[in-house]
């Protein structure tokens, strides 16, 4: 009898817990760097020009997303997914199936808001079903599954030419006009993004304090006793994977806009490591890392070029310094630039134990 | 064998039924109708040839990954670039002395070391901690994919097949028969066939050195319980260090097949990384057995895959895994 008696009480603490606001409140709101760094975001196209809001920031807020998606499984499921670039382009390629492109044979023609939602939905249950397929095993397993899972989808799209055309890929794929804008043009399509990656951010943030992420983190810190307790571990898991996928998702529709085609090359093994990276040097433990890391990445992609030209190296060993960056972070800091980042503030203030956060990126 | 009929009396049928359907096909003359229906016995014959060939060389790379999976619970995601940068060895040596032989043995020997040079420096530091072992080998990945297509360029390499190897040979069996009654026999590269000898050869070497010496009892052993291992006074870091060594000289090994029998360039080590990863996925993480099976299995249903629906073969060896997962999540031939 008592037995139960506790399992019940166990049960409800995380929900009591979650709706006491003074448990964790919104953790951005009273962090000056947060509002600072919002507003930056908010006046970019005052600043920058077509090139940096484009191929640097709106760039950087995309792969973020993606990221982001692989942070809420890592971070608080403790399932490290490669496959979520994979999911991205699925999205990506429904989008250009279900919507207007050049490719009259393959591409349905049918409205943005009818094909976007499609191919949200068909992303969500295709990163659904991985998930199902991955929560099976755990660990370093799922890293294995998930990375077959999406080289499975980047062979698969170079042979398949009835939906995915082959190599090619789909070109010119049609961006949404309406209210008399054009979403592609640089300073709409920037708040776009914008708008999404802070929609995903905050609901991440969100989700991280509600009863349902508070459960995903105990089952991530301890699925046998959450199991005990009476909760069904693998269905968070398999949620954790449709919510992820969802977001992943977006990010795909709005990375088939910015390039306006995909290929078999946006969906290949590299590009889905490059994800893990990204989360990994920005940072697994909270929904800013992987922006962090994305801005990282893209700054590096874009100037490593011309940086390694000028110290009088070869221009093209990019990914060498990627790889060699990647390493250094693994080793040193297991929380990416986070960590660094709030152990160099604890060994400025060593008298507050409570870890401030990082500002809100958006 | 007998536990498994008695256990599954229904599989144990269907599996006896596969096989016999196996070799009918294979050693009957095809009636003119079946040839109708899929094509000639040549086609058929050369793919599950080429399926079995291939599956020899997917077992080599799987092996290693899969025995220092066993062993060290270690997800070595950089054993492709391991089978890559064997390949570029081989073609390096057998291009400078003309010795395919010796190039096995240089590739050998230089994988090895670097697999020693791995575990010592990088694996030794972060025992225990999974993920992060998998972490560094994926930018160990990228850090040697990046430096050799910096020493090696993006061309493709051929290793040369030693003269004594090249041609096909005529197999006893029998793919058609001519309107004068002849028999046509099948024609098949001798290359092939040696190299899949010598993998079945490897891998017994490796089942009988793991079951009938003592130091394949204390690798067992270590895969079972490291720790209690350790406890009992086995200098568990070389064993280590010598089973890191041998997962790392066959992926050496394999990349000098590899590049005899296709080719080599960057992009191969991805290939190889997945190819191994199913590889032991279907047949079960850490088992040698397993790794062979699951190589034949996928080895097969990627050749006659590619023979028999060109578009979805990589779909087959996928559903394959997909299946395995859903009905055994451990692999096929693995204990757990």
């Amino acid at each position: 009898m008592s037995v139960t008696h506790d399992a019940r009480i166990q049960v409800h603490k995380p929900a009591t817990a979650a709706h006491r606001p003074s448990v964790r409140g919104w953790p951005d709101v009273n962090n000056p760097a947060a509002w600072i760094v919002a507003a930056i975001l908010l006046i970019m196209p005052l600043i920058a020009n077509g090139f940096f809001l484009i191929e640097i920031f709106a760039t950087t807020l995309i792969l973020g997303t993606i990221a982001l998606s692989l942070m809420l499984l890592a971070g608080y499921g403790g399932m490290v997914s490669l496959m979520q670039l994979t999911i991205a382009g699925f999205c990506a390629y429904m989008v250009a199936v279900f919507g207007t492109s050049d490719n009259a044979n393959i591409s349905l023609g049918w409205p943005w808001w009818l094909a976007v939602p499609m191919a949200l939905t068909l992303a969500t249950v295709f990163g659904t079903l991985g998930g199902a397929l991955a929560v099976r095993t755990e660990g370093i397993y799922t890293i294995m599954i998930t990375l077959a899972i999406g080289a499975a989808f980047y062979y698969f799209t170079n042979q398949n030419w009835a939906i995915f055309n082959g190599h090619t890929g789909i070109n010119n794929v049609a961006t949404p006009h309406f209210w008399g804008v054009n979403w592609r043009a640089d300073i709409p399509f920037y708040y776009l993004v914008l708008a999404v990656a802070a929609l995903c951010y905050f609901a991440v943030d969100y989700v991280s304090r509600a009863p349902f992420g508070l459960a995903l983190q105990g089952v991530r810190d301890n699925p046998r006793r959450m199991a005990a307790l009476g909760f069904n571990v693998n269905a968070h898991r398999v949620a954790a994977y449709a919510l992820a996928s969802f977001i992943a998702g977006l990010a795909g529709v709005l990375q088939v806009w910015n390039y306006r085609q995909i290929s078999p090359g946006s969906v290949s093994v590299g590009a889905c490591i490059d994800i893990l990276i990204i989360a990994v040097v920005g940072g697994i433990t909270r929904p800013i890392g992987p922006y962090i890391g994305a801005l990282v990445f893209v700054l590096l992609r874009t100037f490593a070029l011309d940086f390694l030209v000028k110290i009088g190296l070869d221009g093209n060993r990019f990914r060498l310094l990627i790889g060699l960056g990647f390493l250094a972070i693994v080793f040193w800091s297991s929380d990416g630039v986070i960590g660094l980042w709030q152990r160099w503030r604890q060994s400025q203030r060593p008298q507050t134990d409570r870890p401030s956060g990082r500002g809100g990126h958006g | 064998m007998t536990r498994f009929v008695e256990r599954h009396p229904a599989w144990a049928l269907v599996v006896i039924i596969a096989i016999a359907l196996a070799l009918w096909l294979i050693f009957a003359v095809w009636p003119p109708g079946l040839e109708e229906a899929i094509g000639r016995k040549r086609v058929f014959l050369n793919a599950l040839f080429n399926g079995i060939t291939l599956g020899g060389l997917y077992f080599l790379v799987a092996s290693g990954f899969t025995l220092i999976f066993g062993l060290m619970r270690n997800v070595n995601l950089a054993h492709g670039s391991l089978y890559l940068f064997g390949g570029y060895v081989g073609y390096a040596i057998s291009a400078s002395t003309g010795s395919w032989i010796l190039s096995f043995i240089v590739a050998f020997v230089l994988t090895a070391l670097v697999g020693v040079l791995l575990q010592v420096l990088v694996f030794r530091r972060m025992e225990g901690q999974d993920l992060r072992q998998t972490m560094v080998t994926i930018g160990l990945s990228i850090v040697f994919a990046d430096l050799m297509l910096w020493a090696c360029g993006g061309d493709f390499y051929q290793i040369q097949t030693p003269t004594w190897l090249i041609g096909p040979i005529e197999l006893p069996l029998i793919t058609a028969v001519k309107s004068s009654g002849e028999p046509v026999y099948l024609r098949y590269p001798l290359v092939r066939l040696v190299i899949f000898l010598a993998s079945v050869i490897i891998g017994i070497a490796m089942w009988l050195a793991l079951n009938r010496t003592r130091i394949g009892m204390i690798i067992r052993a270590g895969v079972d319980d490291r720790d209690i291992l350790a406890a009992t006074g086995v200098r568990i870091q070389i064993v280590f260090v010598l089973v890191f060594a041998l997962g790392a000289g066959l992926a050496g090994i394999a990349g000098v097949v590899g590049g005899t029998f296709q080719s080599l360039s960057p992009g191969e080590d991805i290939r190889f990384l997945l190819a191994s990863l199913v590889v032991v996925i279907v047949g079960g993480m850490g088992s040698i057995p397993g790794a062979a099976l699951g190589a034949l299995i996928i080895g097969l249903a990627e050749q006659l895959g590619s023979v028999y629906i060109p578009t979805y073969a990589i779909v087959v060896t996928f559903l394959i895994m997909v299946l395995v997962l859903a009905l055994r999540p451990q692999g096929l031939l693995a204990r757990r």
